[in-house]
């Protein structure tokens, strides 16, 4: 029956934004069946094509990963983007700092991006825990000052030679960038690293005594506390482990796409992963189809730009309209589940 | 249960996969017989009534006189459009059958120099680059089909420096600068030179009245919390008693603004720039506007690319000075704004003649950096690539310099 529901949901989620930028295409006079095609074209249409839609979702399954973590202790991780962009700064720092064999120095970053996101977490886990700040206001706040940080850092003191830009630093050198197969631009090395991160989160929270505990935490902490639960540490460490995730998604933005800093190196990404999780319902198998439906859509409306001459914006728009009807199909549901009989609610 | 869901949904994935593979290869066999495809790559929207509007228009232009079509791609930077790259940009447009591609941005250097070694016969463009110059610092001779374009923008700036000098009652003149590197130092320091000239040799004041400050904002336009905004440095500018503001960036804040105080009774100006129809913000606070008139270069470009003679030169190319407002021949012009006044606007006519026959090159020294150290001797004059490459901005300009 859940199933079910779920599977209703999930299929409104898709059929009604779809809907929807169908009415926006022939508001704009684009032929809507030609932009489907090139929907599957643009994202699908070859192996260059392929790769690109895949570079988008790496860093969606990875910032939707450490999101689940957080979820699953019942906290809303907003501070996703400021732990993806820590995560980039530091391996930004050794990717400049370290000369070393390409081995060494992407294993270096990886486990800098770990450490960096793990710290802005904790910083958002510490505030929550210690401070009493929500965690929404917590990581909001983080998310300005990691920008913040990374501006200063592009200015200051990683500027190009003679250059006052936000536009970058230097490119990396070579052996800082992740390796790609040839004639592709997205490196298979971040898609296993995306793939197994999301397994071993899912196998965390739901096959070890350390997830399960989370897990109780987050669905009721009172109880859990009752249990002999330390929920205050339990929600630390989900923060900790949300915001390492994270960092390896800004690890592969910076060393696997841009090459380098650039200020905007989430990319909304974080956010959007808010999303793919709300309309995952927190499964995390889920989160692979959804994450590259999303990725397919960032890579159509550069299509539909290219090839029906459609206003840049339109992808925006697209977009924006494709995320109010997740919110509002994800309202819906709440409603829907709060409105039946608690006979018919069965077990979470 | 739902990992059955999965493996379907992948299934059919890999067969939309399968066909629409087929689709391309035959949108490529036909390219053959269709007309001139030019691809262009902005770096803000088309519609910004600033330097992409000023690209865009220019290549509309040109491909309309070679009766051909336009593959344009906006807002490609990294906040914009995150996902998209300038490489992938390229191949995509190739893909389509594009025969010239235009990069219009400094931001897309290491993209487009990507993109040209991994198709080094197809004929391409950066707009404001170097790495066509073979006597520049970033020559790239292994790279045969990639051209710069660039217009001589410095006499356009000194046009505008001029008249704000010519105008300004307070002798305060600020310049809204966008990042700083190369080009904007040589662009703000041209600016300075025209508005010292006007100000001492013209309105015969005193050099040391003349107040001239640039503040950057840190990229070419505003990013909402990456850049400094724009709309709060001009006014932070007329608020601290500047009263002409002289634009650097490639959108319009500054004259908007202007508009919106000198409405208010505020005795203000703004300079904008790079397209032609920019003084249309705010028409009265206007004193003109030096734009780009990329029209005629990309038409050469685009018939050198239909004879086969299309080469990887370096173009940095002047006003017409028979008419710096000619369409079909000036690559830089400056429109007066209605703003100037009919006595200043006929001095500014004479300075514009001087520096066009050349009794006036304001790159002449006795002059100095920043920091008091000598750019250019006594009678010396700027070669162009001292110009180019301008390590800092000129004596008796405020403002960082990197």
């Amino acid at each position: 029956m859940f199933v079910r529901n779920d599977l209703l949901f999930l299929g409104l989620g898709i059929l009604v934004p779809v809907c929807a930028s169908m009415l926006v295409f022939l508001f704009v006079d684009a032929p809507p069946l030609r932009a489907t095609e090139l929907f599957f074209e643009g994202a699908f249409g070859s192996s260059q094509r392929m790769g690109d839609t895949l570079m988008i979702w790496v860093p969606l399954l990875l910032a939707s990963s450490a999101l689940i973590i957080t979820f699953s202790a019942g906290m809303w991780n907003i501070g996703i983007e400021g732990q993806i962009i820590a995560g980039a700064v530091a391996a930004s720092f050794v990717a400049r700092e370290f000369e070393a064999s390409t081995p060494v120095v992407l294993t270096a970053m990886i486990v800098a991006g770990l450490i960096g996101g793990m710290i802005w977490g904790g910083l958002a886990g510490l505030l929550r825990v210690r401070g009493g700040v929500n965690e929404i206001f917590g990581g909001l706040g983080l998310n300005f000052v990691a920008t913040g940080l990374v501006v200063y850092l592009i200015m200051g003191p990683w500027s190009r030679r003679g250059i006052a830009s936000t536009g970058g630093t230097e490119p990396f050198r070579p052996q800082a960038w992740f390796p790609t197969l040839d004639g592709l631009r997205v490196s298979p090395l971040s898609v296993l690293l995306a793939i197994g991160v999301l397994i071993l989160v899912l196998w965390f929270l739901s096959r070890t005594s350390y997830g399960l505990r989370l897990r109780a935490t987050g669905k009721n902490p009172l109880a859990a506390s009752r249990f002999g639960i330390r929920t205050d540490a339990y929600l630390l460490l989900s923060f900790l482990l949300a915001g390492g995730v994270a960092g390896l998604a800004g690890v592969t933005q910076a060393a696997a796409v841009y090459h380098r800093l650039v200020p905007s190196i989430s990319g909304g990404y974080g956010f959007l992963a808010i999303l793919i999780v709300l309309l995952a319902g927190f499964r995390g198998q889920w989160i692979l189809p959804i994450a590259l439906f999303f990725a397919a859509v960032s890579m159509a409306s550069f299509q539909w730009q290219l090839q029906l001459g459609l206003h840049s914006s339109l992808g925006g728009v697209i977009q924006g309209i494709l995320v109010l009807s997740v919110l509002l199909l994800s309202g819906y549901r709440a409603i829907s589940y709060m409105r039946k009989p608690i006979s018919e609610e069965g077990d979470a | 249960m739902q990992w059955k869901h999965l493996v379907i949904f992948f299934s059919l994935l890999l067969f939309v996969v399968g066909c629409s593979d087929n689709d391309e290869t035959e949108s490529v066999s036909s390219e053959a017989s269709e007309p001139f495809k030019l691809g262009l790559i902005l770096v803000g929207p088309r519609d910004d009534n600033g330097w992409s509007q000023a690209h865009f228009e220019g290549a509309s232009h040109a491909i309309e006189k070679v009766g051909g079509e336009m593959i344009v791609v906006d807002k490609v930077n990294p906040a914009d459009s995150p996902n998209i790259t300038v490489p992938q940009v390229v191949d995509d447009m190739i893909g389509q059958g594009a025969q010239l591609i235009i990069a219009t941005s400094d931001d897309m250097k290491d993209g487009i120099l990507e993109a040209a070694a991994a198709h080094p016969d197809v004929p391409m463009i950066h707009a404001s680059g170097d790495s066509a110059w073979t006597d520049g610092k970033a020559y790239h001779s292994e790279l045969p089909m990639l051209a710069n374009i660039m217009g001589k923008m410095e006499y356009g700036k000194m046009i505008a420096g001029c008249a704000a000098a010519l105008q300004s009652d307070t002798g305060r003149i600020s310049y809204l600068g966008p990042l700083i590197n190369d080009e904007t130092r040589r662009l703000v320091s041209s600016t300075y030179l025209g508005a010292k000239h006007c100000w001492t040799e013209v309105a015969g004041k005193s050099a040391s009245d003349l107040k001239f400050n640039v503040n950057w904002i840190g990229f070419w336009f505003n990013i909402p919390g990456v850049t400094l905004d724009p709309t709060v440095v001009a006014n932070e500018f007329f608020a601290s008693g500047t009263d002409v503001i002289v634009s650097g960036i490639d959108t319009t804040e500054a004259i908007v603004e202007a508009g919106k105080r000198a409405s208010a009774g505020e005795t203000v100006w703004a300079v904008p720039y790079d397209y032609e129809g920019s003084c249309s913000e705010a028409p009265s606070a206007c004193l003109g506007v030096p734009y780009f008139n990329w029209g005629p270069s990309y038409l050469d470009a685009i018939e050198s690319v239909s004879n086969g003679s299309f080469k990887a030169t370096f173009q940095w190319l002047g006003p017409d000075w028979k008419d710096i407002n000619d369409h079909d021949t000036s690559m830089i012009g400056f429109l007066k704004g209605d703003g100037l006044t009919s006595e200043n606007s006929k001095e500014l006519d004479k300075f514009t003649k001087a520096l066009g026959d050349g009794s006036l090159n304001l790159w002449t020294g006795p002059l100095n950096y920043q920091d008091g150290s000598s750019f250019l001797g006594e009678g010396e004059s700027a070669t162009d690539l001292q110009i180019w490459y301008m390590p800092s901005l000129l004596e008796g300009m405020d403002g960082p310099a990197e």
